[in-house]
């Protein structure tokens, strides 16, 4: 199959390019989700708990829905890599699933009843789905790219270590717009303790990738690797430093930039693929010219809506919570 | 281990039989909710507050519910039925992707504002959060029933050989997607959700108006109470009748475009005209009566009532018999039963609605007893109905489907294995009996605990709520306070 249909533009590719900004854009928003109940499963206190849990509360649903939309991309833009790469990871998805629904009904559930055993379990859901999700998608994630038959791998587990340090970078940038003291004391420390954790695994994983997978050497090679780990480094300073002077906003992008980072750099390590588990290029997996160019004018119209409807949303709840 | 055909058709049904009752229940609030904020926002009764903020709250437990089981369907297609996503994905992942995009991303983003927003933006931004949240839920619907229906009658497509597979090809996509079917299912579900959700508001208003006025307990915001009785039988006055009417539309289209499911729907074996309408039916041996494929049928029925149905007006008209159809039928006796729950459902609800509105005008609302009863009794009914007309709907398909163009047990993935297969299923089965025991119980506690109350929303008209309705007035059974 060909692409090359409305105006000579080369929609396969973008395609490509759309599905990953989706899973990375749902990575950014539901990662802060996905961060604050990590730290909410550091923090004992019950009005900390409380008070991080009212800083997604707005949010999440909305955020979670990027993942609804980056499996409704895939299926519809690459069908067989939706039915074989979900399919081969079975169990996997299903972890995904069961993770999904105990971070978003321990919230929910928490607040039906007032008493301290039904509370601390319900917590407990909230934080573990938290910090399950990312790992699990990382080692989706992970997995992808290796093309994996098997759903623990090496490079999977450390992609979903990966992910979970970025969701807690993430997520303590948040705190600090949102929250005073003590927690806006202690995010400074998680936000460190993480962005130094995201440093080492994201070097690990590269090794890994490097060691395990001879294939994927030239792809790393080519990308100049001592330059991207310079600019990790880069990036990492940035948002440490805009984090401890206090320019939260400069330090959450910052968090954001990685995160495109790392899915932009599975994205193009596996190009021109899309499913190296069972060897599918891009141009094998892509639907046909009609339907993919009105999938892309629906994109086009659709994308920026849903962008102002963020926009609005953040605006409205924006600045820190309890003045 | 169970065969991973069997085991994820099953996981299918079992996951989509509890994912609909969310969306209905959102579906169904979504025009209440509108119209209860436009009335807050435009200084009415406090009482219109207390509805918005109750039944808000039942509305974002849903969603968040129903958030977490739809997801699972989306995957589904691509874990369990991986051979069907890559036959029709081309046509099928669309729709899919389009609702995630033009519905749900509003439905999300402005539930945000909705449910935390109301101290915070001005009454303009309210509003539209309350419009932008129903318009998103209800076009979630259309996405996801342009994709159903065109798996009932496809069109708009060719099936090409592509590296040796079977695939669909997108060739026309306003005959795909503007799919005839489409609109019957759209107006009937649509009509259903709100209906459902209107039997379900009555029934529990109900239980709180027959407490404080029969049994003479004193009943906080029992005004509330009575408000949502009146509101819920004035929404079940207009959908009742319309449900049936469309109903018996909607079947002469199945009869013209799913002869085979509509014959399953009647239990006709045999090509015949003048075929009655089964009200009741057994099968005339005791060794039949477990056999969905018993043909020995003793009936009570209306002669010619189901060539009438299928005709539109004629007793005499021909119905092709499930023999006259190759392959294997859809389980008859499943479809046959459904679709009668579904129509006596649909009859009753019609009944209530007129009981209630005759008791209403006659200004004996909250007198009659019997039909309080009969409201609490019928809170989940419309919510059965929902369920065995999906039941018609998708297993009446079968062994299809896509109808005519993929058989079910060619759609499910090669690859899973039955142990993996059975595993997800037993986690679905204790995994959503739990879930939905949790909803039940959280909506239990919400129902119990009742709105705010007009002193916590900082009502200074004063009057404490017993006093500014009627008093607690027993009637038959119950003793006074």
């Amino acid at each position: 199959m060909t692409a090359e249909y409305a105006y000579g533009l080369p929609l396969d590719q973008l395609w490509f390019g759309l599905v990953f900004a989706i899973l990375g854009t749902f990575l950014v928003l539901d990662g802060f989700d996905f961060g604050v109940g990590a730290i909410f499963a550091l923090r004992r206190d019950h009005d900390e708990r409380e008070a991080l849990l009212d800083v997604i509360g707005p949010f999440w649903h909305a955020n979670e829905v990027w993942l609804v939309v980056f499996g409704g991309a895939l299926f519809a833009a690459f069908p067989p890599v939706y039915a074989r790469l979900f399919s081969r990871h079975y169990l996997l998805m299903f972890a995904v699933l069961l993770a999904l629904a105990a971070r978003g009904l321990g919230p929910e559930l928490r607040h039906q009843r007032d008493d301290a055993a039904w509370q601390r379990w319900w917590g407990r859901s909230f934080a573990a789905g938290s910090i399950a999700t990312p790992v699990l998608l990382g080692l989706f994630l992970g997995n992808w790219l290796v093309g994996a038959t098997t759903t623990i791998t090496l490079v999977g587990a450390l992609t979903g270590l990966t992910a979970l340090a970025l969701c807690v970078l993430l997520g303590a940038a948040f705190i600090r717009l949102k929250l005073g003291d003590p927690l806006y004391a202690a995010a400074r420390t998680y936000g460190q303790a993480a962005a130094a954790s995201y440093l080492v695994l994201v070097v690990a994983t590269l090794a890994a990738i490097w060691t395990r997978h001879p294939g994927l050497r030239d792809a790393i090679t080519a990308l100049l690797p001592l330059g991207l780990v310079a600019l990790t480094v880069l990036v990492l300073l940035v948002f440490v430093g805009a984090l401890r002077v206090g320019w939260h906003v400069a330090a959450f992008v910052a968090g954001a930039v990685l995160t495109y980072g790392l899915v932009a750099l599975v994205a193009v390590l596996m190009h021109p693929q899309v499913d190296p588990g069972s060897g599918l290029t891009l141009a094998e997996g892509v639907i046909s010219p009609l339907p993919l160019a009105m999938m892309s004018g629906v994109s086009v119209l659709l994308l920026p809506l849903v962008a102002l409807y963020f926009v609005i949303l953040y605006s409205e709840f924006r600045g820190p919570l309890h003045d | 281990m169970v065969d991973p055909v069997a085991a994820s058709r099953l996981q299918f049904a079992i996951t989509t039989i509890v994912h609909i009752v969310f969306p209905v229940m959102s579906m169904g609030l979504a025009p209440f909710l509108i119209y209860f904020t436009w009335k807050e926002i435009r200084g009415g009764d406090v009482v219109y507050e207390q509805l918005r903020r109750f039944w808000s709250h039942i509305f974002a437990v849903s969603f968040v519910v129903g958030t977490v089981t739809g997801l699972v369907l989306e995957f589904e297609f691509g874990t369990n039925f991986a051979a069907f996503s890559e036959f029709a994905g081309e046509l099928f992942g669309g729709p899919l992707a389009t609702e995630g995009m033009m519905a749900f991303m509003l439905e999300a983003t402005f539930l945000g504002i909705f449910v935390y927003g109301r101290d915070r933006v001005s009454d303009r931004m309210y509003m539209l959060s309350a419009v932008a949240v129903g318009v998103g839920t209800w076009l979630s619907a259309v996405w996801i029933l342009i994709a159903n229906s065109w798996m009932q009658t496809p069109r708009g497509y060719e099936v090409v050989v592509e590296n040796g597979q079977r695939v669909v090809h997108l060739t026309d996509p306003v005959a795909a997607y503007l799919n005839p079917r489409f609109t019957y299912e759209f107006v009937h579900m649509q009509n259903a959700a709100v209906e459902s959700v209107a039997l379900f508001m009555a029934g529990i208003a109900a239980y709180h108006v027959f407490r404080h006025h029969v049994w003479g307990v004193s009943v906080e915001s029992v005004a509330f109470w009575e408000t949502t009785l009146k509101v819920s039988i004035v929404a079940l006055v207009v959908t009742a009748p319309l449900q049936v009417l469309h109903g018996d539309m909607y079947a002469r289209h199945v009869f013209e475009t799913q002869p085979h499911k509509f014959a399953a729907m009647e239990a006709v074996w045999e090509t015949a005209s003048y075929v009655p309408e089964y009200i009741i039916a057994f099968p005339t041996s005791v060794e039949q009566l477990l056999d969905p494929r018993a043909k020995q049928i003793f009936g009570l029925g209306i002669p010619g009532g189901a060539s009438w149905l299928a005709s539109g007006g004629d007793p005499q008209a021909t119905i092709q018999g499930l023999e006259s159809f190759p392959g294997p039928h859809p389980p008859v006796a499943l479809v046959f039963w459904s679709f009668r729950i579904m129509v006596a459902l649909g009859f009753w609800f019609i009944l209530l609605a007129v009981w209630s509105a005759y008791r209403w005008y006659r200004g004996e609302l909250v007198e009659d007893d019997l039909l309080h009863k009969a409201l609490m009794g019928s809170t989940p009914l419309g919510f059965l109905a929902v369920e065995v007309g999906w039941i018609v709907t998708e297993v009446g398909r079968q062994p299809w489907l896509v109808q005519g163009v993929l058989r079910t047990d060619a759609g499910v993935s090669p690859g899973i294995t039955g142990t993996e297969a059975t595993l997800t299923l037993v986690g679905f089965g204790l995994g959503y009996t739990l879930l939905l025991a949790l909803y039940l119980y959280v909506l239990w506690r919400l129902i119990r605990a009742g709105p705010p109350t007009r002193r916590e929303l900082g009502d200074d008209a004063g009057t404490s709520e017993t006093d500014e309705s009627t008093a607690p007035t027993p009637s038959g059974g119950g003793g006074a306070e």
